[in-house]
């Protein structure tokens, strides 16, 4: 029985190999013919830890507290450079673990949830009862909620750990996590490298192994960002599929709970648990949930051209101009794969895609600059004494916000502004539900729509700090699928250079809504076929 | 959970932590903002400036007339809040009723109960209105300590009912006569927590327990024209949310509160003239007084060519000097920015939600009154019997068992209002029962009893209950319709009397009502009266 986690191995093949007519994909011809090749190239490639843990505690090989200790570890060796915690729950976490393991061995594992030992990071902005939950801003230093966010309720119900709590963009606003109120966190590939925002420290644990998989929020695509420029699998789901009951309100709208894993397999088995009807939250929608990963086919028993009949959409105009040709080329490449698989695979328009952007910030600033009121200094949270209730209000918040979230507080307040409404938010809206028709005819004709999940690999930490239009024109390929309220997978596809090691670029897949289940079983294809990387960060290798 | 959340609420610990939560330059007007005061005792001393105001305020209307629309707050007695399963009661322990939600705390999102839905279909359906089927929830948005989110969940542009009207009878001793006054719309909304100003001053504290709690606002169109119409308006909607068990209604506590908006022009002017906004009127007869008081303040600025000094503003009725005060001037309109509430979806209603709601209304007072009337009774009598639900309701069984209208009308109005008011009940909370008060109509009606002892037997039953037969039986109470047996007592008082038959005797025919007094007397009451008398005057005539 392999550890999870075998990063010295898999790191031999994770750079492209060298390869003279640049086609990298063999998987496919290989299968009918060598089955027992490509289950052995099945376990190197993104195997599911959480399979992998069940399985240990099964056999009694290994115990939660061991796995527990495991992980503690690497993060406290790894924690140093890539800061993806603001909080870490270590002491609780080795706690619990103890606690499942005396009840395994009292009542069996059966006792236990799916979860039992799967150590989970939490993303900052989402409520947790006995930690700290500040949403990266200094406003809420030191406040601990009452509750569990629904999400987390639902994983620690299912027996998993929650370990701490990742660092983020100050309540969600940001690409970077350059715009933490507390600390920077560094790409694994690479420590002079952002790891994406706004989720940036769940997708940078998840890379870095810190913990098996993690929670992340995705408002215009900080879930699906931060897992390209981290080489992990990220979910978005659709709006409403995971209640947003706990998590901190950044534009209400567009705001949805979505998870990170190294594997297809452990994303998938994630959001089975935490997906789902909340009746907390109005917003949530009752559609079936389903065993997103009992129905992902294991590669060896994958038909030779498993997505055959399949009609994919290439969007045109995520692979234009703005975008890095080595992103173009990872994601054509990608495509290629996807034929190989055999689906059809043509590029499709979408009029109202650059519309998109401009119309993805007025809505989420404007929803913000409501959301945040509450972050007064009154009731909780920082607050800065004053001579009169305006000096209170402006104290505390000059003080407790960062530049960005001003920023966008004021951009939002002056959209909704009496004589502004019209021209910006109500227009917005009407973008919005321009770019929703374009997205549902396309996935008329389509199965799935992919591309890239950014414009580009992770960049420099600092080197967009100073122009945030730069930062925002990231967001690009994503904010459009928040505004459809669809779901969304990005799998790692490929590399650019840069680093050490090279750095990890994302396939976007785009499906109808509550189609989740569709898009990891082609995003489970494709990464199980997808023989010539690995996507283990070299930072892993080093010790 | 509360303590622990409420850093800074709990009353030591604001004070504690920075000398104050913030300190206040306005602390009177906020103050009475935010106090629910009872009605001053002091009211009737000031009966004097009152009438004093309102004579003046008619004498100057000759020329003027005045507009006035009114915005009603009604706070509903659903058992949890609007948008969280928190209790709400009035008078609780600071921040006792509270919930991370009604708090505003990060990440908590608001689930709206159906409850109030209902309430709000109710009460636009009897005033009238075109019910929405498909509404939205709107944040309005500002900042106050009172207001945890930062913004208040309302509804703006779409609210659940709209285009209704009032009917209304107004008493007659204003004047009486039939109104009607538009409703422009209904709309579902949450209440505001309370701020508790220190006596010092130097610090203020915040109690949540009012927040999230759901209210209706009510939005009159400028249809009256005097505080008297006002505040019967204003009466009106209390009748009706009580009848339709929507809101205790109940003005001191603040589950009723009007907001009045007061313009003055020229008779003849189409124009609107400046309106004013008054606020902290805690009864109806403070509504009535504070509009005339405004209005007259108006109109005195007008005949001394000083218009523009009436500007949009906010006035406070103070009760202790009965004047209205400046509290804030309105720069411009306020900015709420709103913008639909992401976090609720639509309230859609199906038209089978709203017909079982309209089946289920009970009679409302206009219905009732009209009902009254038809019956001969009197607009005095009608208003009386049609404003207090319970009344009605007494009224009405009284009327079921058999009894004559204006009878039972009669005994209500008369010795049972009496007692009530003496007593300070209510008419659900006496013992007689609808009943009896019918059985005891029709034992005078067919002459079992006297109405003299009837009065004596209706107290004995609202103090005590039981039946009117059982009382009658008890206290030998039954009447003396027997010709001889009076026949027997008249002689016996006539024989008893000689110095008084003498003086009849001699002209004296005054002293017959003496004789039949003492047979009264005599008979304890029970003696039938006009047979009485029929037998005396006979004794008497033949005897003289
Ligand atoms: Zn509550």
């Amino acid at each position: 029985m392999p550890p999870p986690l075998q990063a010295q191995r898999l790191l031999l093949s994770h750079r492209r190999l060298p390869s003279p007519h640049r086609r990298r994909f063999t998987a496919v011809s290989s299968l009918p013919s060598s089955p027992a090749k490509t289950v052995a190239a099945a376990a190197a490639h993104a195997p599911s830890s959480i399979l992998s843990i069940r399985e240990s505690l099964l056999s009694g090989e290994r115990t939660a507290a061991e796995i527990t200790a495991e992980y503690l570890s690497r993060l406290r060796r790894t924690e140093p450079s890539v800061r993806s915690f603001i909080h870490v729950a270590d002491a609780a976490a080795e706690r619990e673990a103890e606690e499942l393991d005396r009840r395994i061995a009292t009542e069996g594992l059966d006792a236990v949830g799916p979860l039992a030992g799967v150590l989970v990071g939490v993303k900052d902005n989402l409520c947790t009862a006995n930690m700290p939950s500040t949403g990266g801003s200094r406003i809420l230093d030191g406040y601990q909620p009452a509750y569990d966010a629904t999400a987390v309720r639902r994983l620690r119900e299912a027996g998993a750990i929650v370990v701490g709590k990742t660092n983020l963009d100050e309540f969600g606003m940001g690409s970077t996590t350059e715009g933490s109120g507390f600390q920077v966190t560094t790409n694994p590939w690479d420590d002079s490298r952002v790891p994406g925002g706004s989720s940036g420290g769940s997708a940078s644990a998840v890379s870095a192994r810190q913990c098996v998989v993690s929670l992340g929020s995705d408002t215009g695509g900080s879930v699906r960002q931060p897992a390209s420029f981290c080489g992990v699998v990220g979910l978005k789901p659709t709006y409403g599929r995971v209640s947003r009951f706990g998590l901190m309100a950044y534009a209400s709208s567009l705001d949805v709970v979505g998870c990170f894993g190294s594997s297809v397999v452990d994303t998938a088995t994630i959001l089975s648990v935490i997906a789902g009807h909340d009746k907390m939250d109005s917003t949530s929608s009752s559609h079936d949930v389903s065993d997103y990963k009992s129905e992902l086919v294991p590669l060896d028993l994958l038909e030779s051209k498993p997505l055959n009949g399949m009609r994919i959409g290439i969007i045109q105009e995520t692979l234009g101009e703005g975008v890095e040709t080595g992103v173009i080329s990872s994601i054509k490449d990608a495509a290629s794969h996807l034929e190989q698989l055999g689906s059809v695979v043509e590029e499709v328009s979408l009029p109202s895609f650059s519309l998109g952007l401009p119309a993805y910030y007025i809505l989420a600033s404007s929803e913000a600059s409501s959301n945040l009121s509450r972050y007064d200094g009154i009731r909780y949270g920082r607050q800065v004494s004053g001579d009169d209730l305006n000096e209170l209000y402006g104290g505390s918040r000059a003080n407790g916000l960062g530049h960005e979230v001003k920023m966008r507080i004021l951009m939002g307040t002056y959209a909704l502004s009496a004589g502004y409404y019209d021209a910006y938010y109500k227009r917005a809206q009407q973008v919005r539900t321009l770019v929703k028709k374009s997205f549902k005819e396309a996935l008329e004709r389509y199965d799935i729509l992919v591309s890239p999940a950014a414009p580009s690999a992770a960049y420099k930490i600092g080197e967009k700090i100073n122009d945030p239009l730069a930062m925002y024109a990231g967001d690009t390929m994503t904010v459009n699928v928040n505004l459809a309220g669809l779901p969304a997978l990005v799998v790692p596809c490929g590399f650019v250079e840069g680093g050490s090691a090279g750095l990890p670029v994302g396939l976007q897949m785009i499906g109808s809504p509550f189609s989740e289940g569709n898009l990891l079983r082609i995003g489970h294809i494709f990464e199980q076929t997808l023989q010539n990387y690995s996507f283990v960060p070299p930072l892993l290798a080093e010790s | 959970m509360a303590l622990t959340l409420l850093r800074g609420m709990r009353t030591p610990v604001v004070a504690r932590r920075n000398a104050g939560l913030f300190f206040t330059t306005l602390q009177t007007p906020l103050l009475s903002r935010f106090t629910t005061r009872a009605e001053s005792a002091r009211a009737a001393a000031h009966k004097s400036i009152q009438l004093a105001t309102k004579e003046a305020a008619e004498q100057k209307t000759q020329s003027f007339e005045a507009v006035i629309g009114i915005e009603t707050h009604v706070q509903l007695s659903t058992v949890t809040k609007a948008f969280c399963s928190c209790p709400y009661s009035y008078g609780s322990q600071p921040n006792s009723t509270v919930c991370p939600t009604c708090m505003g705390h990060p990440g908590t999102l608001p689930v709206l109960n159906a409850k109030v839905v209902e309430c709000a279909v109710k009460l636009g359906l009897a005033l009238n209105c075109e019910i929405a089927t498909t509404s939205k929830f709107d944040r309005k948005q500002y900042f106050y300590p009172d207001l945890p989110k930062g913004y208040q969940i309302s509804q703006f542009d779409i609210p659940i009912a709209k285009e209704g009207y009032l009917d209304l009878d107004l008493p007659v001793e204003f004047g009486g006569g039939h109104r009607r006054f538009g409703v422009t719309r209904v709309h579902m909304e949450e209440d505001a927590g309370k701020l508790l100003h220190s006596e010092s001053g130097s610090y203020s504290q915040v109690d949540l327990n009012r927040a999230g709690v759901p209210l209706l606002e009510i939005v009159s169109e400028p249809d009256m024209r005097t505080g008297i119409e006002a505040a019967e308006y204003g009466a009106e909607l209390q009748r009706l949310v009580r009848y339709l068990g929507v809101s205790n209604g109940n003005m001191q506590e603040g589950s009723l509160r009007c907001d009045v908006n007061v313009s003055v022009r020229p008779i003849g002017q189409s124009n609107f003239g400046t309106k004013v906004e008054i606020k902290n009127m805690n009864s109806f007869s403070a509504i009535s007084r504070a509009i005339d008081y405004e209005i007259s303040r108006q109109i005195l600025l007008h005949k001394e060519g000083q218009a523009d000094q009436i500007v949009q503003e906010t006035r406070l009725w103070d009760e202790s000097s009965q004047k209205t005060f400046t509290m804030r001037k309105k720069e411009g309109l306020a900015d709420y920015r709103y913008f639909p509430e992401p976090d609720l979806p639509e309230v859609v209603l199906t038209s089978e939600y709203i017909d079982e709601i309209q089946n289920s209304m009970p009679e409302l007072p206009e219905a009732k009154r009209r009902r009254f009337e038809n019956m001969g009774l009197s607009m005095q009598d009608v208003l009386f019997l049609a404003n207090d639900d319970n009344v009605a309701r007494f009224f009405d069984s009284t009327l079921e068992h058999g009894a004559d209208a204006k009878l039972a009308a009669n005994w209500i109005m008369g010795d049972i209002a009496a007692y009530l008011k003496n007593e300070k009940l209510s008419i659900d909370e006496i013992k007689l029962t609808p009943l009896e008060l019918s059985e005891l109509i029709a034992s005078i009606k067919n002459g079992t009893i006297s109405g003299k002892i009837g009065k004596e037997i209706l107290i004995e039953l609202i103090a005590k209950g039981g039946t009117v037969k059982s009382v009658i039986e008890e206290k030998d109470l039954v009447q003396i319709a027997d010709p001889a047996a009076i026949e027997a007592m008249v002689d016996q008082v006539l024989a008893d009397n000689p110095k008084q038959l003498e003086q009849y005797r001699s002209g004296k025919t005054k002293l017959q009502g003496f004789f039949a007094g003492q047979v009264m007397k005599a008979s304890k009451g029970k003696a039938n009266p006009v047979l009485l008398n029929k037998i005396l005057g006979e004794k008497l005539k033949a005897n003289s």
